[in-house]
């Protein structure tokens, strides 16, 4: 038994060599990569965690789907154009999950050694808090695609190399209030359950203040904080059950979605209130019978089942759901925004046919107007950087025969009618009545 | 009133799903002293056969839907004995002995490496298995208050798992082996048991259980990745509240979680994520080896 371990010496030394030289492969091949001519693309998105299923991966499949088009100048018009601005797209997928000083050392790398000419990604609010300042710092062009934290143009007050395309989750509470109000007007009590942590309380606060404005005669009747990812919400359920809410609002996503309007469900929890799930959408695919008609859901914006018809989206909708064999939920369709976005920046502001460098996607991307799967996108707010965008709201109906789903009584709000100005703090905002709201 | 009698119900159902889930994890430890993290990848494996046998079950012709329940059951038992017999003879048996904290080391290993198994065979989408959860319906207690009767249920399956397994310790000529074996391995090796097939059936019992604590909550849930590891973090705080390997610990550890979540829950809901861990402190600030954990002297 003694000598294994000294038989295994050189084997281990072969293999550390090995790994030495695999890594030093690696890094040239990265540095010969950014000089192939390519346009060079990190993605960054969940690939593994709870995240993955509903946001991380329908993400990246869109991203692979939208840079395939786009280099075989596949796209309608006003992305005919092969790549970006005829340069081949070439990408970097890489994991979001780790947590927020993994994700700034992965953004590091990907910029200084993998020499990324542009990022797009980030899902989880605390890794686009934490790498915000890096962005600035390595000065290359970033679209935060999805991340839903008002805070991330307050860590950045002048921003020059970021942006995002999505919208924060301010407008998705705000937009909730005003539905219930015009579609609930008979709503007296409210009970909210939300995952423990940023998100969840951001959402909350939110929806309860918008709420308490619109319908001053609101109440609150339970709050309910269970732990992110905690699948079990028995006792939670009981405790809504025994305080009679008209409406339960929620922020829940991905497992933690289904498996609370699954148990809800089959408890009755729904058969005197309706709940309202400001991230819904992802769960579509996925409700069936378990989640009442009536049940109103938002899709973060207008995207997924309540994106609009039009060019872009007759493209989308279809190649993804024929590839992927689910249509795209809303992740996708802001990964493919920000990819958009991207490529309608550079081709405004470099040479034809020349290679985008960072000083034409964010001279072009400040302020610019673009098209997209999901409508027209205004990047307006916080000097230009911040998209701005139309929310909808819809009631669930899922069909038993056909075994479809799908949204009726969609309302849908200007982005102009749901955002703060730019500096105004969206708490004091939303308690001060929403001044400046332009609301038709 | 009701408030009363839902803070009971919930904490019940709730501490007799914590005790399916650490009964396989406090009875490997007591038998193998290896503290199991793969024991949520036991768990995760559970809920995600029973999600695909279920869901393909009523995706087609089927029969009496009451059969999904042994189905339920009957992947947990496959899935669990098999993935438990590989890693035991594939490689725990190599490891027997070694320190308790190479053992974790090892086992988390382990967790990682079967949450990427799982991920290359269920991929990352969702999986559900709901249709059992609805089949038994509900029962309202007092004027709102309703509960599934599958959790009710589970309050029953997690009685039956603990007598069994107090039975087959302490009324059965192998449950005599194993608490011989448990007591003192070397007079038990010395005195002729078979050291190795007792962990290895041990340790196979004890992924059995893990996969059937998962296949029994697939269908409450969305089955997706990293449920396991949610799980085992709770399995562990339960078995460390009642004294790590031993069974009566682990039901008086579930028991006395359970309530204080659901106490909680009802009463003061922000400290929710605290009071599990707030029990465990106090429990161990009180009784370091835990309420039913024996203090053992040191072999120098």
């Amino acid at each position: 038994m003694q000598a294994s371990p000294c038989l295994s010496r050189p084997s281990f030394r072969l293999s550390a060599i090995a790994t030495a030289l695999a890594l030093a492969a690696g890094v040239s091949t990265s540095a010969l990569a950014a000089d192939n001519g390519k346009y060079r693309i990190g993605i960054v998105t969940f690939l593994s965690g709870a995240a993955a299923g509903p946001f991380g991966v329908p993400a990246a499949n869109a991203a692979k789907l939208a840079v395939e088009a786009l280099n075989a100048g596949k796209l309608p018009a006003p992305y005919g154009k092969k790549g970006i601005n005829g340069i081949e797209i070439e990408t970097v997928i890489i994991d979001e999950a780790g947590g927020a000083t993994k994700q700034t050392e992965e953004f590091r790398n990907l910029v200084q050694r993998q020499k990324v000419d542009a990022v797009i990604g980030y899902i989880s609010s605390g890794d686009c808090i934490a790498i915000a300042p890096a962005v600035e710092e390595l000065g290359v062009p970033t679209i935060f695609f999805d991340c839903g934290t008002s805070k991330v143009f307050e860590t950045v007050k002048n921003p020059k190399f970021l942006f995002r395309t999505g919208l924060d989750a301010v407008v998705d509470n705000v937009a909730a209030a005003r539905y219930i109000a015009e579609t609930r007007p008979n709503v007296k009590t409210v009970a909210s359950i939300q995952q423990n942590y940023a998100w969840g309380q951001d959402s909350w606060n939110d929806f309860n203040l918008a709420l308490k404005q619109i319908k001053p005669e609101t109440k609150v009747v339970s709050e309910q904080w269970p732990k992110l990812g905690q699948g079990q919400y028995g006792a939670e359920i009981s405790a809504i059950s025994v305080s009679n809410p008209d409406l339960i609002h929620s922020s829940f996503w991905g497992g933690d979605m289904e498996a609370l309007m699954l148990q809800g469900g089959a408890r009755g929890l729904f058969d005197k209130s309706v709940a309202v799930l400001t991230a819904g959408e992802t769960g579509i695919e996925h409700f069936k019978a378990n989640v009442p008609n009536g049940t109103v859901l938002g899709g973060r914006g207008p995207f997924g089942v309540f994106a609009p018809k039009n060019a872009l989206n007759d493209w989308f909708r279809p190649a993804f759901t024929a590839q992927f064999k689910e249509p795209p939920t809303y992740p996708a369709y802001k990964m493919v925004q920000a990819i958009l976005g991207l490529k309608a920046a550079a081709e405004k502001t470099a040479k034809v046919g020349a290679m985008p460098t960072a000083e034409n996607i964010v001279q072009g991307l400040a302020g610019l107007t673009f098209e997209a799967p999901s409508g027209t996108v205004h990047m307006s707010r916080s000097k230009g950087h911040q998209a701005v965008q139309s929310v909808s709201f819809g009631e669930y109906q899922f069909d038993a025969k056909t075994g479809k789903a799908s949204v009726t009584k969609v309302k849908t709000y200007a982005g102009e009618c749901l955002m703060p100005p730019d500096g105004s703090n969206p708490a004091d905002w939303i308690k001060a009545g929403f001044p400046g709201a332009k609301c038709s | 009133m009701s408030s009363f009698f839902a803070i009971l119900i919930d904490g019940a159902i709730y501490a007799s799903w914590l005790f399916l889930v650490a009964a396989g994890l406090t009875i490997i430890y007591g038998v193998m002293r290896v503290l199991n993290m793969a024991h949520g990848s036991f768990y995760a494996i559970g809920a995600y056969s029973a999600a695909s046998l279920v869901g393909w079950y009523f995706s087609g012709e089927h029969g009496n839907p009451y059969w999904s329940f042994l189905l339920l059951i009957g992947c947990a038992l496959v899935a669990g004995a098999i993935v438990g017999i590989i890693i035991e003879q594939g490689l725990l048996r190599f490891l027997h002995g070694r320190d308790e904290i190479l053992m974790v080391i090892v086992t988390y290993a382990l967790l990682l490496i079967l949450e990427d198994v799982t991920k290359l065979v269920w991929g990352v989408d969702p999986y559900f298995a709901y249709q059992p959860y609805r089949l038994l319906g509900q029962t309202a207690v007092g004027g709102s208050l309703r509960f599934a009767n599958y959790d009710l249920v589970l309050i029953a399956v997690s009685v039956l798992v603990g007598l069994a397994a107090w039975f087959v310790l302490n009324r059965t000529n192998k449950g005599r082996l194993l608490r011989a074996v448990i007591h003192d391995r070397e007079i038990a090796v010395a005195m002729g048991v078979n050291v190795n097939a007792m962990f290895a059936a041990t340790f196979a019992i004890g992924s059995v259980l893990g996969a059937l604590a998962g296949a029994l909550t697939a269908p409450a849930i969305s089955v997706t990745p990293g449920i396991g590891v949610e799980v085992i973090v709770l399995a562990f705080a339960v078995v460390v509240v009642g004294g790590l390997g031993s069974i009566g610990g682990a039901a008086a550890g579930a028991i006395l979680v359970g309530l204080s979540r659901s106490f909680a829950v009802h009463v003061a809901p922000e400290f929710e994520l605290f009071v599990i861990y707030g029990v465990m402190f106090l429990v161990l600030a009180i009784r370091p080896q835990g309420l039913f954990g024996q203090t053992l002297a040191r072999r120098i």
